[in-house]
């Protein structure tokens, strides 16, 4: 069984995101080993880019800071590669097309494989474009982890068929960030998803407190927080771990409810 | 390969989000563009609105001066809201309308585009907003007021760059959170299908009718066409209805900003590598780690790091010419010009003015070329006063 398929094996799954290399890669380490701790069960870990079109302002400072710090794909591997001597939890990338088709498609994927990357996330890459590099992910064993939108009414279907590893199901149209109110009918969706797939969902786009998680773990498989983790490593780098901690715990908790 | 390719280029690489939406979009353009009503009504705005068709203009004095070619000039400048950007919005705000939707968003560089859809936006009854990015807004002041009278409201970006690309991001950032009543009114051959091939229909009037128009006067095709190039709309609507003439050599001109040599520059296709961004494969500016490069133009409107994938096959085709004219060249091409034949340019469009000098005394005098002026320079004025050292209050 895959790392993934583990992780999401008892249910209410916590993924949890962080921009690699904000505010350096040493402390990217630090802040996913706490939220492992605290009981993470699967982490994103983004890979900065300059233009970060599906991201909200929260993300795109983060993506600016991780740059600034020098962060490139190689530095993550890097990161990728000392976690895999402390950890087996599945470790999934998210990025935009660019850089990885700069760093050449085959290059990539081989060194995801070597490094121990278990899946990857590109949101401009829809379902339409996957054949870019699903046969070269799919040979290195890298699940590319589908993207389901409000929006994708006739599309589900087909989207969630041809799905690997999990399906990223955003809870709401526009960027990430942190919202107060999730209208969209996930249930509905999910139930859609369901019919024609057993490849575990997990909602994420605007989920921070843990009255979201917990209702948002009784829809789907798995809950994915990032904006709000990344805002509290933006308040304060030194003491963002153990505040961290707390928080995973707090939402995991409220998810195993 | 998918929809919306030109060879390798192009493609729709766009958050799942807005998929249901650019399919819709493209369905409801394969539609009407076949509608004769709709046909008829673009036309109507287009000849009675826009004030087309644009004059096909014999520089005489340019062209004894270069001792050459005769040069023409399609005169796209002399279309209301002064460039040829109000072609692809009357289009596609038209489209936006019987698609039913109520808003239309925009970017702009120069302005030109954000004062088009503006316009197009008050004649139709549209709400508009339009991205631009503070270092525009600054340079660009009186567009942004002009925006303000169309009743359109202007969003300053102050993320990236602050130019274009950082525009373009904000307004796609904008389109995903509201798709539902909300159109983008893309302002060039780029982004994700269909929006170069859409964009391309609405500006082959240029070409469609230079072709017309240089047949009546000289009775044959031009040796060359030139544009300048920034996202490649004005460039792609002269190009079109000449692809197939194979004795007719298209030029785009891009911005060299300080050379080629600095880093100060916007030409994508003398320096930049193919990847993915803003929705297509094609050329890039980008750096060692494929990040988006910051580039610059004295020129607003070809300040960007991508090039439309059209141009980009037509390029790596060799069916198309790509040459770098730097900020000096282009300021210089824009005094020439006013002096020369009483016409002040879009410093954009001088920048195809500048190719035109070097490349008329190379060519037989019975042979002909045509640059098309995109646009007109009365927002350039102040700017280029500063460049040349005279500080002018707009």
């Amino acid at each position: 069984m895959s790392r993934i398929a583990e992780a999401f094996e008892q249910g209410s799954t916590f993924v949890g995101f962080v921009t690699g290399g904000d505010p350096s890669i040493a402390r990217s380490e630090e802040y996913i080993l706490a939220m492992i701790d605290a009981g993470a069960d699967l982490i994103e870990i983004g890979i900065p880019f300059s233009d970060p079109v599906a991201e909200g302002p929260v993300i795109q400072e983060a993506n600016l800071r991780a740059l600034a710090a020098g962060t490139t794909v190689d530095t993550l591997f890097d990161l990728v590669r000392s976690l895999r001597e402390k950890t087996e939890v599945p470790l999934v990338f998210l990025t935009y097309l660019n850089p990885v088709h700069h760093y050449g498609y085959e290059r990539f994927f081989a060194a995801c494989q070597e490094a121990g990357v278990d899946g990857i996330i590109i949101p401009d890459l829809p379902y339409d474009e996957k054949d870019e590099l699903a046969g070269v992910a799919a040979t290195h064993e890298v699940a590319l982890i589908s993207l389901i939108a409000p929006t994708s009414e006739g599309r589900i279907r087909a989207i969630a068929r041809d799905a690997t590893g999990f399906i990223y199901l955003v809870s709401s149209l526009g960027v990430t960030g942190v919202r107060t109110n999730i209208s969209t009918d996930l249930e509905a969706i999910v139930k859609t998803i369901r019919e024609v797939t057993e490849v575990p969902v997990a909602i994420g786009f605007g989920v921070h407190t843990p009255e979201q998680a917990q209702t948002l773990a009784q829809v789907a498989d798995g809950v994915i927080v990032g904006s709000a983790i990344v805002k509290i490593i933006a308040a304060d780098p030194d003491t963002a771990s153990s505040k961290l901690h707390r928080y995973v715990s707090e939402l995991k908790r409220a998810m195993m409810r | 390969m998918t929809r919306g390719r030109f060879g390798v280029f192009g493609g729709q690489y766009i958050p799942e989000t807005l998929m249901n939406e650019l399919i819709d979009l493209e369905t409801a353009y394969e539609h009407y563009k076949q509608d004769a009503t709709f046909r008829a009504e673009l036309k109507g705005l287009l000849d009675n609105y826009a004030g087309r068709p644009s004059l096909l203009y014999f520089a005489k004095h340019m062209t004894e001066d270069l001792g050459g070619a005769k040069v023409y000039l399609k005169r796209e400048d002399l279309n209301h809201t002064g460039s040829h950007k109000i072609n692809n919005v009357l289009g596609q705000t038209l489209l936006a309308q019987k698609r039913g939707k109520t808003r239309v968003i925009a970017e702009t560089g120069a302005g030109q585009h954000g004062v088009a859809a503006a316009t197009a936006a008050a004649l139709l009854g549209m709400e508009c907003e339009v991205f631009m990015g503070r270092e525009d807004t600054e340079r660009q002041a009186l567009n942004v007021y002009r925006m303000e009278l169309l009743g359109a409201r202007v969003h300053t970006v102050t993320s990236g760059t602050q130019t274009l690309k950082d525009a373009v991001n904000e307004a796609m950032r904008e389109w995903v959170s509201r798709v539902e009543d909300t159109h983008y009114v893309l302002g060039s051959v780029m982004g994700p299908h269909p929006f170069p091939t859409m964009v391309r229909d609405f500006q082959a009037v240029i070409g469609a009718e230079a072709r017309e128009q240089i047949l009546a006067a000289e009775g044959a095709l031009p040796a060359a066409v030139l544009a300048c190039v920034g996202g490649g709309s004005n460039a792609i609507g002269l190009f079109y209805n000449f692809i197939d003439d194979a004795g007719v050599q298209l030029i785009g001109c891009e911005a060299a900003g300080l050379g080629l040599d600095t880093p100060q520059h916007a030409a994508t296709i003398a320096k930049g590598e193919v990847g993915v961004f803003h929705g297509m494969k094609s050329y890039f500016c980008q750096d060692e780690h494929g990040q988006i490069a910051p580039v610059y133009s004295i020129s607003a409107g070809l300040d960007y790091p991508g090039i439309g994938p059209e141009h980009a096959q037509l390029h790596a085709t060799g069916r198309a010419t790509y040459v770098p004219v730097t900020d000096d060249e282009a300021v210089d091409a824009f005094e020439y010009l006013a002096r020369c034949e009483g016409i002040i340019a879009a410093i954009e469009s001088a920048h195809a003015v500048a190719h035109a000098r070097v490349l008329a005394p190379t060519l037989p005098r019975e042979s002909s070329i045509i640059v098309c002026l995109s646009g007109r320079g009365d927002k350039d004025v102040a700017a280029i006063a500063r460049y040349t050292g005279r500080e002018i209050n707009e």
